[in-house]
C-alpha cells in the first residue's frame, strides 16, 4: 500500500496528473473511465508507461491485466515514448489508391524507420493511420497535428529534412 | 428559465437579421479537408481585409462546414450570388472582396451549374456550408431545434415513432435496418433507464460523411438523438467519435455545451417534463468497435470485443439497458423528418429505399468530395456526372463500397440505381457510404490484399474463423500478388471466405471476404494473371524473384 | 415430465422467461427444453454429442472457437450452439455434411496458428485439442502453419506457460475471474497477435495478484497451461474442482 500512496501523492505535485486525476472524478472513479483515462493520460504524458498503468488501475478498482489488455486492444494508445516530431501517413483506401505506399516505402528508405517506429536520436517517429477522413485529398499526411493533403513523397521528405536541419544533431 | 417556441424564433430572427444586414457573405469551408490546405488561413486573410478596409457591415466573413467538393479546396462561396472559388489562397483575398458587386473572378471561378452542384438534393447536408457550426444561432435560424420543439409539445411519443416508421427511413450505418422499427423494440423495452447511442466511429477507411456532419451541422445530430431519447423514453445519449477526428470532437463539444446553456439540453427542455443530456465518449482505434456489442463495450471502459446477439442491444445494451443505437446519418435525417412529416421523406428515393444518401467520394476521380443524392440515382451519374470522370484519360475499372465489408463493381453494372437491395445483389453493400472510384491503374488483387490487411489487423481476435481466416486469406492474397501464388490458391481462397462469412461471431469477420468474393467473381482473370503468367496487368504489384519470396 | 434439471446456472440468461418450456428437433429427434437452455446443454442431455473448445461446464459462455456450431433450417448461418437458445419448431442438424466440413476447416485453422506439436507435449493424450482432432478424424492442416515464436514462461514456482499451444480459449482468463475472483490473467493486443497475460504483461512468477491457486493450469484444454515438472504425456487436468465449487457456493 505504501508504494502506492506514495504514488498517488507524488501525482499531484505534477499538474498533468492533476489533470488526469481530474478525468478520474469526473467519471466518479468508475471502471468504464478506464478508456477516458487513458485518453488523458496519453494526452499530457505523450505515452502510457508502466507505472502510469498501474496508478490507472488502482485508481479506478481495474484488474492489471485488463487496463495493459485494454491499452494493447486499441491502436490509438501507444507504450512506448513517441519521438520529438511525429509523422502520421494516412493508409486509408483512397490514400493508399492514392499512393500511400510510395510515400511510406520511401521514407523507409530515406528515413531509416518504418510505420510504429522511432528514429534512434528520438527526433522523429512515424505512425500510419486508418484514414483520417481527408480522403477527398489523398494522400494526406500529419505533420505534429497538422494535416496536410495531397502530398508526394518528395513533399514529405522535404518536411522531415526541415524538422531534422532546424534543430541539428548534437 | 426554460426555452419557448418565442425565444427560438427570436434567436431566429436576430441571427436572420445580423446576416442579412450585409450586402454581401463570404462562406469559407473550414472543414477538415479545406483546413488541410489552409483555409483557416484564408479566413483570417479576410476578416484581416475587411476590417482593414472598415466594410464589417457590408461584408460578413463566416467559417461554414463542408462545400462538397473537397477536391478543389479551399473553397469558399459568395452570397448572395451563390458563386464558388476553388483553391483560393491567401493571395487572392483582395482580388475577390474587390471583385464584390462586379464580375466575380473567373480564375478561381468553379461553375455552380455543374452537375456536382446541380445534381445533389441535399437533407442531411442541407445545412452544410452554410451555417457556422460554432454558433447554435444560425442552426436556429434555418428551422434547428423546430423538430424537437414539434415532438415535445405536439406529438406523443407514439406519434414520432410513427412519423419515423412511415419515413421508412433505413439505418445509415451498413446495414439498413429500419430505424422505425428499431425505434419500436426499444420503445418497448420494459426499463427506467434507458440509453441513446450516436455511433460516429465511422471505421471504414475511405468514408467520411459522418465526420464532415459533425464538423458542419453538429446540432442536427443532437437534435435527432433528442427526439429519440423523447420517442423510446431515453433520458441520457453517448456520442461515440473516434479519436481520429479531434476537429469533430471538437466542435461536438462546442455544440453541447451551446444546447445546454440554451436549454435544448438538460432538464425540463421547452417545459415539459423530458430532461436528455449527451456525453461525448473517444474511441481508440478499433474498427470493430463500429459493431454495436463490441461500441458497447468499449463506452463500458472494455476491450471491443463483441458478444454474440441475441440478446440485441435494443433489451440488453450499455450496463444490460435497453440501448438504441443508430449512426450519426440516421439521426441527422431525424429532425427534418419530424418537421416535414414521413410521407414527405418517403416520396424520395425507391420502393424499399427511402430519403437521400450521403457519400464520399473519392480516388480516381475528378470531383472527390461529398454528395448527397436520392436513393436509387444511378451508379454511372455518380461516377461519371457528378463525380466528373476518371483524371488523366485513365479507363474506369470498378467502384469499391461499403469499405472493408463491401465490394468492387464492374463497369459491367454501373447503370444499376443505388440502394441497399441492388448493391446486395452485386455482392456489395451500401455500407456507411465510402465510395472508391479505381481506374486501370488499380489492381484488384492488390486492392483485395489492401481490405484484407485491414481487417486482419483490426479483428478482434475473439472467434477463430476471423482471427486465423483473415490471416490465412492474407498470407495467400500476399503470395498471390508476389507472383508466388498456386493454382489451386483460389480455391482454397473460395473455400475460406465461404468458412469466415458463415461462421464468424460478429459482421466484421462476417463480411470481411466481400472485397475478396467481389474481385475473384469479377475480375478472377487479374488473379490468373498473376498466378499463371507471374504478371500483374495493372502494373501495381511487384512480382518477387522466386529467392525473394517469403 | 419435469426431470430434475442439471443446468448451468451460468448459462442461464435473465433475458428470457425462465419457465417457459419448449420442444424442437435435434437431427431429427423430438426434444424438449426450457427456454433459457442453449442448443448445447439439450444436446448434451439427450446424449447428443457436439465438440466444444472454448466452452466450459462452470464458466461463463464465451463462444469463440466455433467448434459447435449447427445448422438451423432456414438460416444460412451456422450458430453456436454453445450461446444460441432454441425456438418452438426449430430444426437443428449437429451433423450435416456442412457443418462437419466447417467444424473440420476451423479446427485446421487452430492448428495452423500456433506450434501444436503433440509428440514433445506434457499433455499428449491428456489434451482437448488433440481428442478433437481424432474425434472429427483431421488428418492433415491443408493451410500454410503461420509459425510464430513465442518465448516459454517458467519464472512461476510451480507453473509454466507455453504460448505456442495457447488456443486463445480464454478458459483460464474465466476461470480466474469468474471462480478465482484474481482476474490475474487477460489478453493484450487483438486479432492475430493477441496473447494471454498475467498483471501487466510481466512474467507470470511476478505477478502481484495471482494466487497461485492453479485453477487456470487445470481448465486449460491444452499443453499451454502446465505444472513444472512433469515430462511428456504426464500432465493429467483435474476439474472436478469446477462442478464441486459451483455446487457449494450454490447451496441452499
Ligand atoms: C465491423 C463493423 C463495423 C461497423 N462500423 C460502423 C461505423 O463505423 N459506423 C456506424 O454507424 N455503424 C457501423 N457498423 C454498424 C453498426 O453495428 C450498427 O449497425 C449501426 O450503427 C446501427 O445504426 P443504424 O441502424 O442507424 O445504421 C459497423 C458494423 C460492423 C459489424
Ligand atoms: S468476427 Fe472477428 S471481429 Fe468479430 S468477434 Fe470474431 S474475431 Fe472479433
Ligand atoms: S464451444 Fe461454442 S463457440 Fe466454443
Amino acid at each position: 500500500m505504501d508504494e502506492q500512496m506514495q504514488s498517488a501523492m507524488k501525482s499531484t505535485e505534477d499538474r498533468r496528473w492533476r489533470l488526469v486525476n481530474r478525468t478520474m472524478r469526473l467519471h466518479g472513479h468508475e471502471p468504464h473511465a478506464l478508456i477516458e483515462t487513458l485518453h488523458a493520460v496519453q494526452e499530457h504524458f505523450g505515452f502510457l508507461d508502466l507505472d502510469a498503468l498501474k496508478y490507472v488501475s488502482q485508481a479506478l478498482r481495474v484488474p492489471l491485466s485488463r487496463t495493459y489488455g485494454v491499452a494493447t486492444f486499441y491502436h490509438h494508445f501507444t507504450l512506448k515514448p513517441p519521438g520529438e516530431h511525429t509523422c502520421v501517413v494516412c493508409k486509408g483506401t483512397a490514400c493508399y489508391i492514392g499512393g500511400a505506399s510510395g510515400i511510406l516505402d520511401d521514407f523507409e528508405k530515406t528515413v531509416g524507420i518504418g510505420p510504429g517506429q522511432t528514429t534512434p536520436d528520438g527526433k522523429i517517429s512515424l505512425v500510419t493511420a486508418r484514414c483520417l477522413g481527408s480522403c477527398g485529398l489523398a494522400p494526406a499526411v500529419v505533420f505534429d497535428g497538422e494535416v496536410c493533403g495531397r502530398m508526394t513523397s518528395e513533399a514529405v521528405l522535404e518536411r522531415i529534412r526541415r524538422w531534422t536541419d532546424h534543430d541539428p544533431d548534437d | 428559465m426554460t426555452l419557448t417556441i418565442e425565444d427560438l424564433q427570436n434567436i431566429a430572427k436576430i441571427e436572420r437579421d445580423r446576416q442579412e444586414g450585409t450586402t454581401y457573405q463570404i462562406n469559407v469551408c473550414v472543414a477538415a479537408g479545406c483546413l488541410s490546405c489552409q483555409s483557416g488561413l484564408v479566413k483570417e486573410a479576410f476578416d484581416t481585409e475587411i476590417s482593414r478596409r472598415g466594410l464589417e457591415n457590408w461584408c460578413l466573413v463566416k467559417g461554414v462546414g463542408c462545400l462538397g467538393l473537397c477536391a478543389a479546396g479551399p473553397l469558399i462561396q459568395v452570397q448572395p450570388q451563390g458563386t464558388y472559388y476553388q483553391g483560393v489562397t491567401v493571395n487572392d483575398v483582395s482580388e475577390i472582396l474587390d471583385s464584390l458587386g462586379g464580375s466575380p473572378v473567373a480564375r478561381l471561378e468553379c461553375s455552380q451549374h455543374q452537375a456536382f452542384f446541380q445534381c445533389q438534393q441535399k437533407i442531411v447536408l442541407e445545412n452544410c456550408g452554410k451555417i457556422d457550426p460554432e454558433r447554435i444561432e444560425d442552426y436556429i435560424a434555418e428551422d434547428g431545434y423546430l423538430g424537437l420543439f414539434t415532438a415535445l409539445r405536439q406529438m406523443t411519443p407514439g406519434e414520432v415513432i410513427e412519423q419515423v416508421t412511415k419515413s421508412g427511413l433505413r439505418g445509415r450505418g451498413g446495414a439498413g435496418f429500419p430505424t422505425g422499427l428499431k425505434w419500436t423494440a426499444v420503445s418497448k423495452a420494459v426499463n427506467n433507464t434507458k440509453f441513446i447511442v450516436c455511433n460516429a466511429d465511422e471505421g471504414d477507411p475511405g468514408a467520411f460523411m459522418d465526420r464532415s456532419v459533425l464538423e458542419s451541422d453538429p446540432h442536427r445530430v443532437i437534435e435527432g438523438m433528442a427526439i429519440a431519447g423523447y420517442a423510446v423514453g431515453a433520458s441520457h445519449g453517448f456520442i461515440y467519435v473516434r479519436a481520429e477526428y479531434p476537429l469533430a470532437v471538437k466542435r461536438v463539444h462546442t455544440a453541447i455545451a451551446q444546447a445546454e446553456r440554451l436549454g435544448v439540453l438538460g432538464n425540463n427542455i421547452f417545459n415539459t417534463r423530458f430532461e436528455f443530456n449527451i456525453e461525448v465518449r473517444l474511441g481508440a482505434g478499433a474498427f470493430v468497435c463500429g459493431e454495436e456489442t463490441a461500441l458497447i463495450a468499449s463506452i463500458e471502459g472494455r476491450h471491443g470485443r463483441p458478444r454474440p446477439r441475441p440478446p440485441f442491444p435494443a433489451e440488453f445494451g450499455l450496463w444490460g439497458f435497453p440501448t438504441l443505437i443508430n449512426n450519426v446519418e440516421t439521426f441527422a435525417n431525424i429532425a427534418p423528418i419530424i418537421r416535414r412529416g414521413g410521407e414527405w421523406f418517403a416520396g424520395i428515393g425507391t420502393e424499399k429505399s427511402k430519403g437521400t444518401k450521403v457519400f464520399a467520394l473519392a480516388g480516381r476521380v475528378n470531383n472527390t468530395g461529398l454528395i448527397e443524392v436520392p436513393m436509387g440515382t444511378r451508379l454511372r451519374d455518380i461516377v461519371f456526372e457528378i463525380g466528373g470522370g476518371i483524371p488523366g484519360d485513365k479507363r474506369f475499372k470498378a467502384v469499391q463500397t461499403g469499405g472493408p465489408s463491401g465490394g468492387c463493381i464492374p463497369e459491367e453494372h454501373l447503370d444499376m440505381p443505388v440502394d441497399y437491395e441492388s448493391l446486395a445483389a452485386v455482392g456489395s453493400i451500401m455500407g456507411s457510404g465510402g465510395m472508391i472510384i479505381m481506374d486501370e491503374t488499380s489492381c484488384m488483387v492488390d486492392v483485395a490484399q489492401f481490405f484484407m490487411e485491414f481487417c486482419m489487423s483490426e479483428s478482434c481476435g475473439k472467434c477463430v474463423p476471423c482471427r486465423v481466416g483473415t490471416t490465412q486469406i492474407y498470407h495467400l492474397l500476399h503470395k498471390i500478388s508476389g507472383g508466388q501464388g498456386k493454382p489451386s490458391d483460389i480455391e482454397t481462397l473460395g473455400e475460406l471466405c465461404d468458412l469466415l462469412k458463415n461462421t464468424s461471431l460478429c459482421g466484421l469477420g462476417q463480411t470481411a471476404p466481400n472485397p475478396v468474393i467481389s474481385t475473384l467473381k469479377y475480375f478472377k482473370d487479374e488473379y490468373k494473371a498473376h498466378i499463371r503468367d507471374k504478371n500483374c496487368p495493372a502494373g501495381a504489384c511487384r512480382m518477387q524473384a522466386p529467392e525473394e519470396a517469403l | 415430465m419435469k426431470k430434475p434439471l442439471r443446468v448451468d446456472e451460468r448459462s442461464l440468461r435473465a433475458d428470457v422467461n425462465p419457465v417457459r418450456l419448449l420442444t424442437f428437433k435435434i437431427d431429427d429427434r423430438d426434444v424438449s427444453a426450457r427456454a433459457d437452455e442453449t442448443i448445447l446443454t439439450v444436446a448434451r442431455q439427450n446424449g447428443i454429442k457436439i465438440p466444444t473448445l472454448c466452452h466450459m461446464e462452470g464458466l461463463s459462455e464465451h463462444g469463440a472457437c466455433r467448434l459447435c456450431i449447427v445448422e438451423v433450417k432456414g438460416m444460412s448461418r451456422l450458430m453456436p450452439s454453445c450461446v444460441t437458445l432454441p425456438r418452438q419448431d426449430m430444426e437443428v442438424l449437429t451433423k450435416s455434411d456442412r457443418v462437419l466440413d466447417y467444424r473440420r476447416k476451423i479446427l485446421e485453422l487452430i492448428f495452423s496458428e500456433r506450434n501444436h506439436v503433440c509428440s514433445v507435449c506434457v499433455t499428449n493424450g491428456h489434451c482437448d485439442l488433440q481428442a478433437l482432432a481424432v474425434e472429427m478424424g483431421m488428418t492433415h492442416v491443408r493451410y500454410d502453419y503461420i509459425y510464430p515464436t513465442h518465448p516459454i514462461d517458467a519464472t512461476h514456482p510451480r507453473f509454466s506457460v507455453d504460448h505456442n499451444r495457447c488456443v486463445l480459449c480464454l478458459r483460464c482468463v474465466r476461470v480466474c475471474d469468474e471462480i478465482e475472483g484474481a482476474h490475474t490473467w487477460d489478453v493484450m493486443n487483438r486479432g492475430i497477435s493477441s496473447k494471454v497475460i498475467t498483471d501487466l504483461n510481466q512474467p507470470w512468477g511476478s505477478s502481484e495478484t495471482c494466487t497461485g491457486c492453479g485453477k487456470c493450469v487445470q481448465v486449460c484444454p491444452t499443453g499451454a497451461l502446465s505444472e513444472k515438472g512433469k515430462s511428456v504425456a504426464e500432465m493429467v487436468k483435474r476439474r472436478q474442482f469446477l462442478p464441486y465449487l459451483q455446487m457449494m457456493r450454490h447451496r441452499e
